[in-house]
């Protein structure tokens, strides 16, 4: 039996597992795919404190992987298909068994977001893409559509003129969300084109992206963009099927806690872009789990473990 | 990396679409996260179905022309062939019990 399980290996679940370790815990660290998270899609992030000149996303994240290691964390690449909590020794189902621990961390993180609309499912693969790092290189000299206004459609605007002949950035509102610094890159930058007040409403094409179709928000103008990739970066959605009516969870399905990280459920608690918050940041995932592995520590004795 | 088999441009032909095998190609670059965090799987299903399956990876970086053939656009690409026609196409980094179940149908 584990002391804590801590499902993810983000930058919330490698820092819950570093400070569990460090507390020498029996602590586990349970992952459907390699470490690493979404920063794994950043070029270089700029935004998290110590590294001025930026730091690549791999990097880091091997940093953070190396780092908990180092002190003991155990990772195993496996995928959780089942969660009992609601007692006090909490059982995890996975792919290759059965698991017990006294204290669950919650670091499934969120996954993108979709337009939901009409042509994008289909052309998955062949031009709608949501990761800009991955397939950029493959829209050399042509034109692509943006669609998002937030600090991820603008990084990534910016990032794929690096490759592309024009960045159509299609936002639904007459000004971007972003943060400032990314905003200004954006506007400095010839090959940006910016949409305002426009949202998508059908992906064009057969075997391949060939257009997108707009919609003017204000005056119902309807348009069309002729445009070889659709990158899509309009907010996420939490990684939360596992403990859909276990834990409290808000309107968007993002996982409720406390101060400090405790979900609905005694011995339960969540870190990083899965839960209910306003901002999500690798800054702000790895001091929610600092937080969630300290309150998990502070649980497990209270139960005299 | 690994033993893993690498193919290229010049290969493919003969390594995959020739294969006696069923063959699995991970399409993948350097400069690809989701690709890193395949890559293990991909690696541990290699040596787990070999000599039943031949599992290979291609460089779309080094190479321009297979990727092309296939239209893949998105990476990671995981392509599935049996006897020299492809069978499943995976689209980005999905865990190993998915992929695996997909391989197993090869079979």
């Amino acid at each position: 039996m584990y002391d804590v399980i801590i499902i993810g290996g983000g930058p919330a679940g490698l820092t819950a597992g570093l400070y569990n370790a460090r507390a020498r815990l029996n602590v586990l660290l349970l992952e459907r795919l390699a470490p690493g998270g979404q920063v794994l899609t950043t070029d270089s992030v700029e935004n998290y404190p110590g590294f001025p000149d930026g730091i690549s996303g791999f990097e880091l994240m091997d940093k953070m992987k190396a780092q908990a290691e180092k002190f003991g964390l155990t990772i195993r690449n496996e995928e959780v298909r089942r969660l009992e909590l609601s007692k006090e020794k909490k059982i995890v189902h996975t792919n290759s068994g059965q698991l017990e621990a006294g204290a669950i961390i919650l670091a499934c993180g969120a996954t993108w977001k979709k337009l939901g609309i009409e042509g994008e499912e289909q052309l998955i693969g062949k031009g709608v893409s949501f990761c800009a790092t991955c397939d950029g290189p493959f829209y050399r000299d042509q034109e692509v559509a943006v669609i998002g206004g937030g600090d991820t459609a603008v990084e990534e605007a910016v990032f794929l003129t690096r490759f592309v002949s024009k960045v159509h950035l299609v936002h639904r509102r007459d000004q971007l969300r972003a943060t400032k610094l990314l905003q200004e890159r954006a506007m400095a930058e010839d090959k940006i084109e910016m949409v305002w007040d426009t949202v998508p409403v059908k992906i064009l094409g057969q075997n391949g992206v060939e257009g997108i179709k707009l919609k003017n928000v204000k005056s119902g103008e309807v348009s069309q963009r002729e445009v070889k990739g659709v990158f899509v970066f309009i907010g996420t959605i939490p990684n939360t099927e596992l403990v859909k009516g276990m834990v409290e969870l808000d309107q968007n399905g993002f996982i409720l806690t406390g101060n400090d990280m405790e979900t609905s459920v005694p011995g339960v608690f969540a870190a990083g872009d899965i839960r209910s918050k306003l901002f999500r940041q690798i800054a702000t995932a790895v001091g929610e789990g600092a937080a969630a592995s300290f309150s998990a520590e502070k649980y497990l004795e209270g139960l005299g473990n | 990396m690994s033993d893993l088999l690498q193919v290229t441009d010049e290969t493919f032909e003969s390594e995959i679409m020739k294969s006696e095998m069923p063959a699995v190609v991970d399409f993948w670059a350097e400069w690809c996260g989701p690709c890193r965090m395949v890559g293990p799987i991909v690696e541990e299903l290699a040596k787990a179905y070999k000599g039943k399956i031949k599992v290979a990876k291609m460089d779309v970086d080094k190479n321009r022309e297979t990727p092309a053939k296939f239209g893949i656009r998105n990476i990671p690409t995981i392509i599935l062939f049996k006897g020299g026609e492809v069978a499943q196409t995976i689209i980005g980094a999905q865990p190993k019990s998915y992929i695996e179940g997909e391989l197993k149908k090869l079979l």
